[in-house]
């Protein structure tokens, strides 16, 4: 039933402009897998590819070994789930759910009982003769996710599926599609542009800028060492520091503008001489210094946002940089700004990459894209 | 792998549309221009425009068109703009009345209209007598250009009604508090802001009525007299008692269908200039008509629907009376209807309906893949069928008529005088507005949803016939319930088409009062009434909203 997902050289043209200009992926049986990117990078154009409702241009693309290419949308036996959730609006809530199944020539007992699983499945078998007018947004989000998975597809496809929601009720409805994933059993591919969403849904996330994947991987990977620098700003807050990688004594360090040096222990063989480089910290990898010796830069608090959890401080470092500070909040007092302060870089946690932002240069990097 | 075109369904309707538009509405429009500049014996000549512009008696029936038109025009925007400020912003007692009674105004056949008026207010009408009689007043004469301006823009203005209860619907209450905050209310904020928003609507409301009014054949043949407008002169040269010039008449079409096109054109300039789209978050809350400004507005409101709606009252109960000839006569009996029944009132009935019922099903059907290619299919060929079908909006319905009757005189498509030809003319007619009220529908319905269907295993045929034909049907509906009463009441392309086993209630009508039976007539009119006002109780029903399009 479930199957893999082979995209060989996909390409995607409107007229002149080139949207996908080369693109390998390939997802597994059963995954749930996750294009992830700003809007026009092209994510959605690539979902409607595997769904046959935008032409192919170029490439290959396969369900396990049956090239697709050329299959209707109506024979390739993907399930789809809408940004605006596509209800039939003349149809009652069962009729929705039963479309797919009368296409399918089953009989009639057959029909019922599928649909009314799903139904269930989904929490929607109360419901089930309401037209789809007075159902909330959570509920038509549930039917559609019923009607596409009651046809028992190949392929489970999802456009953006909770950007319609509230927040409160976005949060219920991806654990709700993740679990129901999970049961099914069924290869998804799931669009957003939310990454946090994506964190939490996914297997794997593929991470995508103007048409091209940028990095492949599990959300922990993809957070904790992106394959470059669009990445570790895309996925999450990044500080982009600049300074330069220097080797002395056998030992690699990152020296800050200031001229402070943080020994740097996971940075590859072949990247291991004298460079400039660009390191991006994120706000909670940045540790305030009790001891105004201990730190290897100062700042100055410009303001701050108090979150409960978390403290977000914004602070002017002495080499003019503007960075963003997150400290679990203390009971004592909030620092006030113009308060000067000292800090550290968790060398740990930190990433490095090449000037020019392309490539991390330390080790531990997962991308699975073959590029 | 080239992205390669595949032969579906929709090629062949593509095909098909094109050949039935190419027969039945190029073909006579290509024949009706050639008519006009080819002479008898085949050799190319503008004689006959040259005829038309260098003598001021034919010249004059354009510029007399053009004069009161634009006359109605402003007429109608100066009564239904207020009107339906008033409906839209105050909660008005009755004001589901006020509406429905508003549109049945405009529902009517024109020339019926134009008629009743002339029983009221005309030499010898009752009202005028009246005057005369006790209060020594003399109205004067209401034939002629205030005649046709009377009743025309006391006709139309529930067009520029509906249409702006539709815009003053979409102005966001936000917006008139912001201009309240920044100090300008009252009436400069009903010109400075309301009337400006309103503006794309507006110019809209003023084509349609524009070219309702150009094109009007009956009030002005009624009422007209010696203000000749060019319908009736097309009328006179195709039809008229003084010897007949079809090469003229064709001339005077191909230039009355160049000064609509120009008119058509200029207003999509116009609007051009007033880009913008609204939806109202938080629409207007009726505030409750208080004091003088409060009995003012009802007086206005009642006292327009009562002027608008007078004639039509007026001819149903004329329609009881006893009557001989052209004269009315004490009394009330049945004796029109009877007169009426011996008079093909059977066939005339029958007639109707079934021309509207055919119509309107090959309309439907028409307008719905027409829609389904502009809007689902767009292509080069598919733009050109919207374009061609737009095409009759701005011909004139008596254009529309000789047109078909000098394409298909002949064989192979001997059609004069048939049924079919006449079915032809009320498709051509109203089609550019069905189509439009399709695509619109189209246009809202999101393409996931046919996406869905598709990725449910339908086929492309199948996604369009269960899916997107269902969920057209509200917005095709209820426009074509309009066409209906359109259809029904058809006059300027019917009175060149029609004869004795095609003859229609509006046309019976007609030939009852131009023979002076006027107690016939108005047997017919009220049937005719009946007819229209049953439609549009339908069509109220079944829209349930009051967003009329028209």
């Amino acid at each position: 039933m479930s199957v893999e997902i082979v995209i060989k050289h996909a390409c995607k043209k409107y007229g002149d402009t080139t949207i996908i200009p080369d693109l390998n992926l390939s997802i597994k049986k059963g995954e749930f897998f996750t294009l992830l990117g700003p809007s026009g990078c092209g994510k959605t154009t690539l979902l409607r590819m595997i769904a046959g409702f935008n032409s192919i241009e170029g490439g290959d693309f396969y369900f396990g070994d049956k090239r697709i290419n050329d299959l209707d949308p109506s024979k390739r036996n993907i399930g789809m789930v809408f940004q605006n959730y596509a209800i039939f609006p003349h149809l009652s809530v069962r009729k929705n759910v039963e479309f797919g199944l009368k296409n399918r020539k089953l009989d009639k007992a057959e029909i019922r009982t599928r649909a009314e699983k799903f139904l269930k499945l989904m929490q929607m078998d109360t419901l089930a003769n309401r037209m789809p007018e007075r159902l909330s947004g959570g509920q038509q989000q549930r039917v559609a996710l019923a009607r596409a998975l009651c046809i028992e597809p190949d392929v489970l496809l999802m456009d953006e599926p909770l950007s319609n929601l509230d927040a409160k009720l976005r949060v219920e409805m991806r654990t709700v599609i993740r679990e129901i994933q999970r049961n099914v059993g069924i290869t998804t591919v799931y669009v957003t542009h939310d990454q946090e969403e994506a964190m939490a849904v996914s297997d794997r996330i593929a991470v995508m800028n103007a048409g091209k994947i940028q990095h492949i991987g599990t959300p922990k990977n993809i957070y904790q060492r992106p394959a470059n620098l669009f990445v570790s700003t895309f996925i999450g807050r990044s500080n982009i520091i600049n300074g330069d990688l220097v080797v002395e004594d056998g030992n690699t360090y990152f020296k800050l503008k200031n001229g402070s040096k943080v020994q740097m222990n996971n940075v590859q063989k072949k990247y291991q001489k004298s460079q400039p480089v660009v390191a991006s910290v994120r706000p909670e990898e940045f540790l305030l210094c009790e001891d105004k010796n201990q730190g290897q830069i100062k700042g100055i608090v410009k303001d701050s946002v108090f979150l409960g959890l978390n403290t977000h401080y914004f602070v002017k470092l002495e080499t003019g940089e503007e960075v963003e500070i997150i400290q679990e909040s203390t009971i004592s007092s909030i620092i006030p700004a113009g308060a000067d302060v000292s800090l550290r870089l968790n060398a740990e946690k930190i990433n490095l990459f090449t000037e020019d932002g392309e490539f991390n240069i330390l080790e531990g990097v997962c991308n699975d894209n073959i590029a | 792998m080239i992205k390669h075109k595949r032969l579906e369904i929709w090629t062949f309707v593509t095909i098909s549309i094109f050949l039935l538009f190419a027969v039945f509405l190029v073909y006579p429009m290509v024949g009706i221009l050639k008519e006009s500049i080819i002479t008898p014996e085949g050799n190319f000549s503008l004689e006959q425009f040259k005829k038309f512009f260098s003598n001021s008696y034919y010249s004059q029936t354009i510029i007399n068109s053009f004069k009161v038109t634009i006359a109605v025009t402003a007429m109608t925007l100066l009564l239904g703009i207020p009107f339906s400020y008033f409906y839209s912003f105050y909660r008005l007692k009755g004001a589901k009345f006020l509406f429905i009674t508003s549109v049945l105004c405009c529902m009517s056949a024109p020339f019926i209209g134009a008629y009743a008026w002339i029983l009221l207010l005309g030499r010898a009408g009752v009202i005028t007598v009246w005057l005369k009689e006790y209060l020594g007043i003399n109205i004067g004469s209401i034939y002629g250009f205030t005649g046709i301006m009377f009743v025309q823009a006391f006709k139309l203005y529930p067009l520029v009604f509906i249409y702006m209860n539709g815009a003053f619907k979409n102005i966001d209450n936000t917006l008139l508090e912001a201009s309240a905050n920044m100090g300008c209310v009252g009436i400069k904020r009903f010109f400075k802001i309301i009337m400006n928003l309103s503006m794309p609507t507006i110019l809209a409301a003023a084509l349609l009525v524009f070219m309702r009014a150009f094109a009007d054949f009956g009030t002005p043949l009624v009422i007209g007299e010696g203000y000749r407008t060019f319908p009736v002169e097309i009328y006179n040269q195709y039809l008229g008692e003084n010897g007949t010039n079809h090469s003229f008449a064709a001339a005077i079409s191909v230039i009355a269908i160049l000064v609509t096109a120009a008119v058509f054109f200029l207003q999509k300039w116009a609007t051009n200039k007033f880009k913008f789209s609204m939806s109202a978050l938080h629409p207007v809350e009726k505030k409750k008509p208080k004091g003088i400004m409060g009995i003012l507005m009802y007086i206005y409101t009642y006292g327009l629907v009562a002027i608008a709606f007078l004639p039509q009252v007026y001819i149903v109960y004329l329609s009881f009376r006893n009557c001989k000839g052209s004269v009315f006569l004490e009394g009330y009996s049945l004796i029109n209807y009877e007169a009426a029944a011996k008079k093909l009132l059977g066939r005339s009935i029958k007639n109707t309906l079934l021309f509207g019922v055919v119509a309107l099903a090959i309309i439907i059907v028409l307008s719905v893949l027409i829609a389904y290619l502009v809007v689902r299919r767009s292509s080069i060929a598919n733009n050109i069928i919207d374009t061609v079908s737009m095409l009759p909006y701005i011909i004139p319905g008596s254009v529309v008529g000789i047109a078909l009757v000098l394409a298909f005189s002949k064989k192979p498509l001997a059609l004069t005088g048939t049924i079919t030809i006449m079915i032809i003319a009320l498709v051509i007619r109203r089609m550019p507005y069905t189509i439009r009220s399709a695509t619109a529908t189209l246009m809202q319905i999101p393409m996931s949803i046919e996406e869905a269907s598709i990725s449910l295993g339908a086929s492309k045929l199948k996604t369009f016939i269960k899916i997107t034909v269902p969920m057209m049907t509200n917005g095709i509906v209820s426009g074509a319930i309009l066409s209906f009463v359109a259809i029904v009441t058809e006059l300027s392309s019917a009175i060149i088409l029609y004869n004795n086993r095609s003859i229609t209630l509006t046309m019976s009508t007609y030939v009852a009062i131009s023979r002076g039976n006027y107690g016939l007539g108005a047997a017919f009119a009220a049937v005719l009434t009946v007819f229209t006002t049953i439609a549009l109780l339908i069509y109220l029903a079944i829209s349930k909203s009051e967003d009329i399009k028209l």
